[in-house]
């Protein structure tokens, strides 16, 4: 408990934006062959320190296996909410779940971001036990505590009972238990959000564990069965309100991103590929006279390539699917980023008319078929994945890992680990910064990235940008 | 100045004292005028927080209007308020977290949300020696009276207390929210949150002090 609120508190989205930029970014390592053990790379990114650009400190986990995937802050400016008074926990902690073991490691940042180390370790039986949950994945710091989705109910293969969201103490990491009380027609999860004083969640769904963690299923996606839906919840009462099926064919709806202003009351969720025509989608939805609406908004073709160019998975089509994996929004709701992972390429759009994206800006690095080296010469595997945006808006970071089994079916031949960064324009426009690259060690590949002092994926407001 | 004075002055300072305090709701309203653009918003959200304080402050203060009624349990009954306050204020002390259950208020319902952080904070209860002050002065100006008379006085004086106490609060957290929708911008939330968790659980210690030193040396 301090004194005054975090610095790295903000009462709108408006006010972080203005906030000093990032020192440190938090990238998570994953060792897609499980020889080795997770880790936490910390990366110096101030432009004016000798080590720019390069991995400051790494906490190596003391187990094999975890698979890090997604991770997030004990607290953000949520904290600021004059419902909760939680205005004096600290921006300290790393919360980060071990995606196939179900266990969560407490990082702690304080007091130098360059010595971080392991403050607490939650074993899986525990999350099992107060759960029934398994397979822990989106983290977001809110009113009753950390929020942990999963994609795993219980039992051995994490079907028995449908996934869920649960809540964890934000100062002692005890695992309180399920947050529903009421889920509805809910049966498969990935993503969540909400916007606070509106009192609305947002879930998306991906699929139920044995159809991702041993490879991408095809049959199980040429029959759509993969998820497809939105699902609308009443915060506080935790109860379920509403599902908008985006229709079969549209499989694999996952990051959801509410606009940051919470007098904004839409938000969009990217589509992995429909199976029509392989290509990927963004959609916004939105809240009106009390109803959520959804809207496919902009889309994304596949590309054809020859057969020699592609991995066996995909030498059938001819053509290399987009593969929306991930999408972020800037602090001012103005630019969503697109990451299209198979066919190589970072999309920006102009997003300030929601139902009526723009496409300002673009740039090709990896992909399946193209393979676009780094402008600095370097080869890049994989393609753009995780994608996380300076508060500011100007420095544009990502990964090119999507989850070990499925690296290896669309990229074959290996994804080492990269973290690159593109400049965005005021107006629009994207450039990959030539002197921002960083190589993670062998046998190891990169995955989110958490920004020092929150982000846009990170912090959620209570306060209007005025 | 006379006992009666300083104590309506304690009324007042401890309605202005909660009303700046952000954690009794003035942010609450600023969010609200803001979300909804409209000064209004702002208005009816301090309107709603101060029916849900008045609510809590009755609360505490209704059942010791009723028992000090009883001339001669008086002075139990202060010494028990004081030792209850005290209590109150050590357990804060010792428990400074919030206690979850706040946290699941929906934020449409303001009013219920106000009556339970005045109650899970002992805001009330912080106002019960003051209260019982103020019935005992205004007693000793009257001779015997029956305990039915007093009853109806006392009560009277708990709707008084509560009153003035709230209105005070109301100014206080209001011209702050109106200053911070206005002229200071939503910066001003952060920058002026202090934590006064330990100085609130001190305040509620220190007023049950002071009531329990005036018991035990009242010579009545």
């Amino acid at each position: 408990m301090t004194m005054r609120p975090d610095p790295t508190f903000h009462a709108s989205p408006k006010l972080a934006m203005e906030a000093p930029p990032e020192n440190f970014a938090y990238t998570l390592l994953l060792s897609p062959d499980f020889s080795k053990p997770d880790a936490l790379a910390v990366i110096d990114v101030n432009k004016d320190s000798a080590s720019y650009g390069q991995i400051v400190h790494t906490i190596t986990m003391p187990n094999k296996g975890d698979e890090f995937h997604h991770f997030g802050w004990n607290a953000c400016s949520s904290a600021l909410s004059p419902l909760t008074g939680h205005a004096f926990v600290e921006r300290r902690y790393l919360v980060i779940p071990g995606l196939r073991s179900s266990r969560i490691y407490i990082v702690d940042t304080k007091p130098d971001p360059t010595k971080a180390r392991i403050h607490k370790i939650i074993e899986p039986e525990e999350v099992f036990k107060k759960t029934g949950y398994s397979r822990p994945h989106t983290i977001h710091c809110g009113p009753e505590g950390i929020y942990v989705s999963t994609l795993g109910g219980g039992g051995k293969d994490g079907t028995d009972g449908p996934p869920g969201v649960f809540i964890m103490d934000c100062e002692t990491f005890e695992v309180l238990g399920r947050w529903e009380i009421d889920r509805g027609p809910q049966d498969k999860h990935y993503d969540f959000w909400w916007n606070l004083p509106r009192d609305y969640m947002v879930s998306s769904e991906w699929a139920v564990p044995p159809q991702f963690e041993n490879g991408i299923v095809p049959e199980d996606l040429l029959s759509n069965k993969y998820g497809h839906r939105l699902h609308f919840w009443d915060l506080r009462e935790r109860r379920h309100v509403q599902t908008l099926d985006l229709g079969a064919n549209h499989q694999m709806a996952l990051e959801v991103r509410p606009a940051h202003d919470p007098v904004r009351e839409y938000g969009f969720v990217g589509v992995v590929v429909d199976t029509n025509n392989l290509e990927g989608s963004i959609w916004t939805w939105w809240r009106e006279g009390g109803q959520f609406h959804v809207e496919k908004t902009a889309t994304i073709p596949a590309e054809p390539a020859p057969k020699e160019k592609l991995p066996p998975l995909l030498q059938g089509f001819g053509a290399v699917p987009p593969l929306v994996t991930d999408i972020d929004l800037s602090m001012d709701d103005r630019f969503l980023y697109v990451s299209c992972w198979g066919t190589g390429e970072m999309r920006q759009y102009d997003v300030s008319e929601p139902r009526k994206p723009k496409l300002a800006g673009s740039v090709h690095i990896g992909g399946i078929a193209r393979r676009t080296p780094h402008p600095n010469g370097k080869a890049v595997a994989g393609g753009p994945q995780m994608v996380e945006i300076s508060r500011d808006g100007k420095r544009v970071y990502w990964t090119n890992s999507l989850y070990s089994t499925w690296d290896d079916q669309f990229y074959p031949d290996g994804v080492p680990g990269v973290e690159v960064m593109a400049k965005a324009g005021a107006n629009g426009g994207l450039e990959l910064a030539s002197d921002y690259f960083v190589s993670f060690p062998d046998g190891y590949r990169a995955h989110q990235i958490r920004l020092e002092g929150g982000d846009c994926s990170t912090d959620s407001f209570c306060y209007p940008s005025v | 100045m006379g006992t009666m004075a300083w104590l309506w002055l304690a009324v007042i300072a401890s309605g202005l004292y909660h009303g700046i305090n952000p954690g009794m709701g003035w942010p609450l309203a600023v969010s609200s005028g803001l979300m909804e653009k409209s000064p209004r918003a702002l208005f009816g959200a301090l309107g709603i927080l101060a029916i849900g304080h008045l609510a809590a402050t009755l609360l505490m203060l209704l059942p010791f209007a009723l028992l000090v009624a009883v001339a001669e349990w008086r002075r139990p009954i202060q010494a028990a308020a004081a030792l209850i306050v005290i209590g109150f204020g050590l357990f804060r002390v010792l428990n400074p977290r919030h206690p979850r259950a706040l946290a699941k208020i929906p934020p449409t319902q303001l009013g219920f949300w106000s009556f339970a952080v005045a109650i899970a904070h002992g805001a009330g209860l912080m106002l019960v020696p003051i209260y019982l002050g103020l019935c005992q002065a205004s007693d000793l100006d009257r001779s015997h009276p029956a305990a039915s008379t007093l009853a109806s006085a006392n009560l009277g004086i708990a709707l008084l207390v509560a009153l003035v106490h709230v209105a005070a609060m109301i100014v206080a957290g209001g011209s702050l929210a109106w200053a911070v929708y206005r002229y200071l911008g939503v910066r001003f939330v952060s920058k002026s949150w202090f934590n006064l968790d330990k100085v609130w659980a001190i305040s509620l210690v220190l007023v049950g002090g002071i009531a329990l030193a005036f018991n035990l040396v009242d010579p009545m």
